[in-house]
């Protein structure tokens, strides 16, 4: 702590003491009103509310952003001075990284980081949990140390991104206009809902969902579903090429609205969805369900990285944010609809008893849920969709992923889009 | 441009030093292109310049790197997704172009011809701007609500008793790709064949009548070879906005069609640049030699 106040001391004066040691705002309240940070990041954690609450708690001001995920992408990758956060998904970092435009974060100054769950630390939920597979947070987590273009194996003090949000996707269905219990993944394909389904038109996630459906039909057994080789690729396409040429898709969604849009206006019965995604449609007053199957959730995460620019005050303001990120507020904001924030445990605390018990232990709520725009989102009774948190985050069959032959399997997805 | 450039010769020809007015009339013309000139180069072929020589780069996942390499071209023209990706641009223009002729030559026809008053024609003409102040991507969104499986159209059919069952293809179809192409871009059309039918001399018309033409005869061998420049460039704005339009496809096909436009923006989304930038290449190579070909039928110049 002495080494780091007098980086700062060198760095920003006196005043910026304060705030990179004891965390209290109020020393340099002054000049942390002219700070602003320009924070993007995909529509799921891009809020305004996050950016108001900041300008409350902390002084400064958030620009946010939000973007679909290839414009994530392309951001971070090519122009590193247009953003001071990028609050991007673990498999994005995967493509960001080498590009130098982000720092490494020092885990010395994360006041939470011990509580941060293992899935971002050494990978398991639990000491007995095994990895999923793609492109698992941990694997893409850590760096030898500021400057390192590769990732480490291991907890090295160094993280590419400080995990802020996770979910276990699976497959949206209007339970009211298909009237039968779905259980696996091979519905997406069943001829029943012809012209009536659809997957998410962003490679990296469309081709897990479509492996998770491959899988599950029988048809092709995956040595690895994050990391396909060309053959399998191949024969992935060859079954959706199929379906897709015999009408089974309405259409492909990109970004949250399309998708909410596409089940709320009943365009689509069953589809590849984001979880607050149901919570909008639910929130119209339509039924949906978050559909879990047997195969397992294919999974992702998302985290805050700092931009390689970013330095002084700006950067200290930064810390300060990722600890208040941490701190809880925003972990129970995000949780009331539906995903899971990183430090579980803090969020406890801006959380009634009743909304922890639905949201991550599982329980049937005792009084109706509402999510955080004070919208009524199940009866009291009801419990959630796919149990508690462990059973959720615990039956994580995959990783949104960037493989090794990501390249060859764009230039599919192409193909399968102009078929 | 050639009135001004003549009236300036006079000018400076009547001016009293006339001593250096033949060096001085050539550097006014240079000076007088110079600003259009310039902003052209720094904007047009600066860039397009870029774009080339990108296109020969070289890219991994995570980086583009300067080379001098055929790859893109060699992937592009053996990858039968880029002939299919072509056809189907092709057919979108073409389709789009032949609609957009017929509604915006009635359009203008009834405005140059059916409306007496000046007054009326520009105050109707405006009326065609109207939806042009909204923004081009609400104007084709709005279409979504409308034409989906229980939207507007379906349940007005229904309704009516005309349909049972509501119509899948009205909304993410070619149907409604075209549709909404239609709809964005049919004013290109009307403008310039009404420009066109505003200069014809009404007098040619009055012979035409009077050595007997019926009507369509004078529409076929009077009106049309008359307008023919305006249905040109009309052409040319349709052809190229169509061709090179992403977005309209995008929303409008629910992602399931794709147009040459569709596939660079796919190319830059995942970072492969050189890809992107030659394809870029080859799709205004195509729209020139479409342009080229346009031109051989008409001389703009001369008709303006």
């Amino acid at each position: 702590m002495a080494n780091l106040s007098r980086r700062s001391v060198l760095k920003t004066g006196a005043a910026a003491v304060g705030v990179s040691t004891l965390g209290a705002p109020m020393i340099w309240a002054q000049e942390i009103k002219n700070i602003t940070l320009r924070q993007f990041g995909t529509g799921v954690s891009n809020l305004n509310e996050v950016g108001q609450k900041v300008k409350e708690d902390l002084g400064f001001t958030l620009e946010m952003t939000a973007l679909d995920s290839d414009s994530v992408t392309q951001r971070a990758a090519t122009q590193p001075d247009s953003f001071d956060i990028a609050d991007i998904e673990y498999w994005i970092c995967k493509k960001v990284w080498p590009t130098g435009n982000l720092q490494a974060m020092d885990v010395s100054k994360i006041k939470n980081y011990d509580k941060i769950v293992g899935i971002f630390k050494d990978g398991k939920l639990t000491p007995e949990s095994v990895i999923a597979q793609g492109t698992a947070p941990h694997t893409v987590g850590f760096v030898e140390g500021q400057g390192s273009t590769t990732f480490a194996d291991e907890e090295t003090g160094w993280m590419t991104l400080i995990p802020t949000i996770y979910n276990a996707d699976t497959l949206g269905i209007r339970p009211d206009l298909i009237g039968r219990p779905i259980e696996s993944w091979t519905e997406l394909l069943n001829p029943e809902f012809k012209g009536k389904a659809s997957i998410l038109d962003i490679s990296s996630i469309g081709i897990m969902d479509m492996a998770m459906v491959c899988e599950a039909m029988g048809e092709i057994q995956y040595g690895d579903k994050g990391n396909m080789t060309q053959d399998e690729i191949d024969a992935t396409f060859a079954i959706f090429t199929e379906a897709k040429k015999a009408g089974q898709f309405r259409a492909f969604w990109k970004t949250f609205d399309e998708s909410v849009n596409l089940m709320a206006s009943g365009e689509v019965v069953i589809q590849s969805m984001w979880s607050p995604a149901i919570t909008a449609v639910k929130s119209r007053g339509i039924p949906c369900v978050y559909q879990p199957l047997k195969e397992g959730y294919r999974s992702w995460g998302g985290g805050i990285g700092l931009s390689k620019s970013l330095s002084g005050m700006e950067l200290d303001a930064a810390y300060d944010y990722i600890n208040w990120y941490l701190d809880g507020w925003v972990g129970g904001f995000l949780m009331r609809q539906g995903y899971y924030s990183a430090v579980p445990e803090t969020s406890k605390n801006h959380m009634t008893e009743n909304e922890w018990g639905y949201w991550f232990e599982g329980k049937p709520a005792v009084e109706d849920i509402t999510n955080p725009y004070g919208d009524v989102m199940d009866q009291a009774g009801n419990s959630r969709d796919g149990g508690s948190f462990y059973d959720r985050m615990g039956s994580v069959a995959c990783w949104n992923a960037v493989m090794d032959e990501n390249q060859y399997m764009v230039r599919k997805w192409n193909e399968f889009i102009a078929s | 441009m050639t009135d001004l450039a003549s009236s300036d010769r006079s000018t400076t020809s009547t001016a009293p030093r006339a001593r250096t007015s033949g060096l001085s009339t050539r550097m006014i013309g240079w000076l007088q292109a110079a600003p259009l000139a310039i902003v052209l180069a720094c904007f047009l072929v600066l860039p397009i310049g870029m774009i080339a020589i990108v296109s020969f780069w070289g890219a991994t996942e995570f980086s583009i790197y300067p080379a001098f390499q055929f790859d893109n071209y060699r992937f592009l023209f053996s990858s039968p997704v880029t002939y299919s990706v072509f056809l189907n641009t092709f057919k979108y223009a073409a389709i789009t172009w032949a609609c957009s002729l017929l509604i915006g030559f009635a359009v203008a026809y009834f405005l140059a011809f059916h409306i007496r008053s000046l007054h009326w024609q520009i105050g109707l003409f405006l009326l065609c701007t109207i939806p042009f102040w909204t923004s081009n991507i609400i104007r084709m969104i709005s279409w979504i609500p409308f034409l989906g499986r229980n939207g507007i159209a379906n349940s007005a059919l229904i309704s009516w008793g005309v349909i049972d069952e509501p119509l899948d293809w009205l909304l993410f179809s070619d149907f409604s790709v075209i549709l909404a192409f239609v709809h964005l871009y049919t004013l290109f059309m009307v403008v310039p064949i009404f420009n066109s039918m505003m200069r014809i001399d009404r007098s040619l018309l009055e012979a035409a009548r009077d050595n007997g033409a019926s009507g369509w005869q004078t529409l076929w061998n009077v009106i049309i070879p008359l307008c023919k420049p305006g249905i040109m460039i009309g052409t040319i704005f349709v052809v190229t906005l169509v061709m090179g339009d992403f977005i309209t496809v995008r929303f409008m096909s629910g992602s399931q069609k794709a147009n040459v436009g569709r596939l660079i923006s796919n190319d830059i989304s995942l970072l492969q640049y050189p890809s992107a930038s030659a394809t870029a290449i080859i799709l205004l190579c195509t729209v020139l030699i479409v342009i080229a070909i346009l031109l051989r039928f008409v001389d703009i110049r001369k008709e303006l």
